[in-house]
């Protein structure tokens, strides 16, 4: 067996892979903040209890409805979509002309007080939620054991991902939400609607962060308190590959998810750490972020 | 909510306030004629990953000792609060229990780490300290204090029931996964030692950061690769129910024994017996043990429907309780006045409840409970909700703890 740096090659091609996984989760939900940032200038502190709803949700379309688990897919961003978009109309939007720092204080209230409702209805013990028949079973790739779903994650994400990528900088839709981003009121002269415009990608952000949590409930537990354990992370995701970067966010999702990772296998103690210390590096060297545009 | 902690833009602290202020939730109105009033603080983790093994749980299993109780001559408040896992703001709701809200009994405070923490302002303040939640056999070791009782489980008994089991069984080369804080590096050596005692190896650890650390497949795929023949889980709560779920994800369980070193019933509910059949775990306590644990299920399950008491929260009740017949017995204004002279009271008397029936508290303040090894049921031996272990094994109280001398307690003469 081969070693690099004192580890057995194929233990850190595992990990590598292990890190890309936790990367995928990364990549989406520091996606759907860049799209909220970068559009809309809110930081999103709610964004964990979104991921956390999308998950609840799939657990009670199965639970209640019978759903299962592809059709959750899509109906459960959906659903926490529209309830993104209600908050949106009814909280967020008075606040577009205010310091960022109350909508961050808006938005962080608004996920203490949803992570408490779902803790009085449904308790913390965590609700399993179990891995769909089809993307059962583990497949060996010789160097390590790689449970087919978390391959199936790894996918989905970088399908999501790109989706998003296109529909911003590709389409006629994109290109004018771009344009109400720089100059709001001269697009609303030509005739584009630009509060509904910045209320559906407000809609579009949280459906992102729903879609991880559908696909982070068969990992994880379903309880209200796994959104809070991704948040911290993805900000510093979203700061290090630049403020609103849709690119930019996506390869530090997935880039920081492989250096964790790696931390994990040399010195596991730091592993909770590693991120916030290239991020320090990052603001350092280049404030604006790796993929952050002059400002 | 951790996350005003470490908020990257540092604004979002104030908005953290909310979270730390303790809950003053009185039991009864004070009356007019001044009666004494006992007040016992429940201090724990309600919104981490122990909020389930002891949370609110903990303080309902106290209020059901205080209405038990039913004192007469003194009155009885229960408070509470979330230390959040963190020593530091524990230490600072305690003082300030101590010195603005008259708190006499400190109760329940999982994690080691605030444990053992918390232990040097009570005995300053001269109150009384009852642990349920934490595990560390430190705080009736070296860490003793005269006023303080480890009551439910240590980390020592818990090494030697679940841990000797597995070893018994053939299982002579380890792994850990440990919760890289007091409590998980306790335990990894209290069972190291007594591996190594039965000629046995550890091949290797993963300490992990704790709290915070959801995702356990690269420590699993480490320790697949050891070759080691046991993955010993080191960790408690959230934490336990996550890296089992994922080691068999990952086919550890295919070539490795998983020793869930402690366990809760309420971890293995949230597992699902699916999952969760066949290991081995070791509580102080269970529901379904005999027609005494019985007898309180039922009475206090109505109050807490989504969560069935487990091992540290039938401490907590049974801590309170025995607490409560000493202040009863010796006055309460001398227990107010003394916390010291009311644990060298309570150890002199014997301790009678339904959890754990008749038990005795040794000299350092280790309450001495029978260890019971359990096995989780398959799904089709259960007959119904949380009826979840088959008894394998029991462990009288005087062997399940570390001898006495062991322990090497500074105030215990040997």
């Amino acid at each position: 067996m081969f070693m690099i740096l004192g580890v057995p090659g194929p233990l850190l091609f595992g990990q590598v892979l292990l890190g890309l996984i936790n990367g995928a989760f990364y990549a989406m939900l520091s996606l759907g903040l860049a799209v909220i940032f970068g559009m809309l200038n809110i930081i999103n502190f709610a964004h964990g209890s979104f991921f956390m709803m999308g998950a609840f949700v799939s657990w009670m379309l199965l639970n209640y409805l019978g759903i299962g688990y592809f059709p959750s897919l899509i109906l459960a961003p959906i659903i926490v979509g529209a309830i993104g978009i209600l908050l949106e109309k009814t909280l967020i939007s008075r606040l577009y002309k205010l310091d960022h720092l109350y909508g961050l204080l808006l938005t962080f209230g608004m996920s203490l007080v949803v992570n408490g409702l779902f803790r009085n209805y449904y308790g913390s013990s965590g609700m399993p939620y179990d891995i769909p028949g089809v993307l059962n079973g583990a497949q060996n790739l010789g160097f390590m054991y790689m449970p087919i779903y978390r391959g199936w994650v790894v996918v989905a994400a970088l399908v999501v991902c790109l989706a998003t990528w296109i529909a911003i900088e590709k389409t006629s839709l994109g290109a004018r939400l771009r344009a109400a981003t720089e100059n709001a009121p001269m697009v609303q002269a030509f005739g584009v609607n630009v509060p509904r415009l910045v209320t559906l990608t407000f809609g579009g952000g949280v459906a992102l962060a729903a879609f991880a949590g559908v696909l982070a409930a068969p990992i994880y537990s379903v309880n209200p308190n796994m959104g809070d354990n991704f948040i911290n992370t993805v900000f510093a995701v979203v700061v290090i590959g630049g403020m609103g970067s849709i690119i930019g966010s996506v390869i530090t999702g997935f880039g920081l998810g492989v250096i964790e990772g790696l931390t994990k296998v040399f010195y596991p103690q730091a592993s909770a750490t590693v991120v916030f210390l290239v991020m320090v590096i990052v603001l350092l060297a280049r404030p604006r972020g790796l993929f952050g545009r002059m400002v | 909510m951790t996350i005003s902690r470490r908020s990257l833009l540092g604004s979002a602290a104030a908005a953290g306030f909310g979270a730390t202020l303790p809950m003053a939730l009185p039991l009864r109105r004070a009356r007019a004629a001044a009666k004494p009033v006992i007040k016992i603080g429940v201090l724990n983790d309600m919104s981490g990953p122990y909020q389930n093994t002891g949370g609110q749980t903990s303080v309902i299993c106290t209020r059901q000792a205080v209405e038990e109780f039913n004192a007469q001559g003194f009155d009885v408040q229960v408070i509470s609060a979330d230390h959040q896992n963190k020593p530091d703001l524990a230490v600072s709701i305690t003082r300030q229990w101590f010195d603005r809200d008259g708190v006499d009994l400190l109760l329940d405070v999982p994690t080691s780490s605030v444990a053992l923490a918390v232990q040097p302002v009570v005995k300053e303040k001269n109150k009384v300290y009852i642990n349920s939640g934490a595990a560390s056999a430190e705080l009736t070791g070296t860490a003793c204090s005269p006023n303080f009782i480890h009551w439910t489980y240590d980390t020592y008994m818990l090494a030697r029931s679940t841990g000797g089991a597995m070893v018994e069984a053939g299982g002579d080369t380890w792994y850990f996964l440990t919760a890289d804080y007091a409590f998980g590096k306790q335990l990894q050596s209290d069972t190291t030692a007594l591996i190594k005692k039965a000629h046995g190896k550890v091949l290797g650890s993963s300490p992990y950061p704790f709290p915070g650390t959801t995702d356990f497949s690269s420590f699993l795929v480490q320790a697949q690769s050891s070759g080691a023949k046991v993955l010993g889980l080191a960790n408690a709560g959230n934490d336990t129910v996550n890296s089992i779920k994922q080691a068999q994800e990952f086919g550890v369980t295919k070539s490795m024994k998983l020793a869930a070193l402690l366990m809760f019933i309420t971890d293995v509910h949230a597992l699902g017996l699916k999952t969760a059949q066949g290991l081995n775990l070791t509580e102080s306590y269970y529901w379904d043990l005999n027609d005494r644990t019985r007898a309180f299920t039922k009475r206090v399950l109505p109050k807490t429907p989504k969560n069935m008491p487990n091992m540290d929260h039938a401490g907590c009740y049974s801590g309170a309780l025995h607490y409560l017949k000493t202040v009863q017995a010796m006055g309460a204004a001398a227990a107010k006045a003394d916390g010291r002279a009311t644990i060298a009271r309570m150890k002199a008397m014997e301790v009678d409840d339904d959890c754990f029936g008749k038990t005795t508290i040794r000299e350092d303040g280790r309450h001495l409970t029978p260890a019971y090894l359990f096995q989780v049921k398959t799904p089709a031996e259960s007959k119904g909700p949380w009826d979840y272990y088959k008894l394998v094994k029991s462990t009288p109280p005087d062997q399940a703890y570390r001898p006495l001398a062991d322990g090497h307690c500074p105030f215990v003469k040997a």
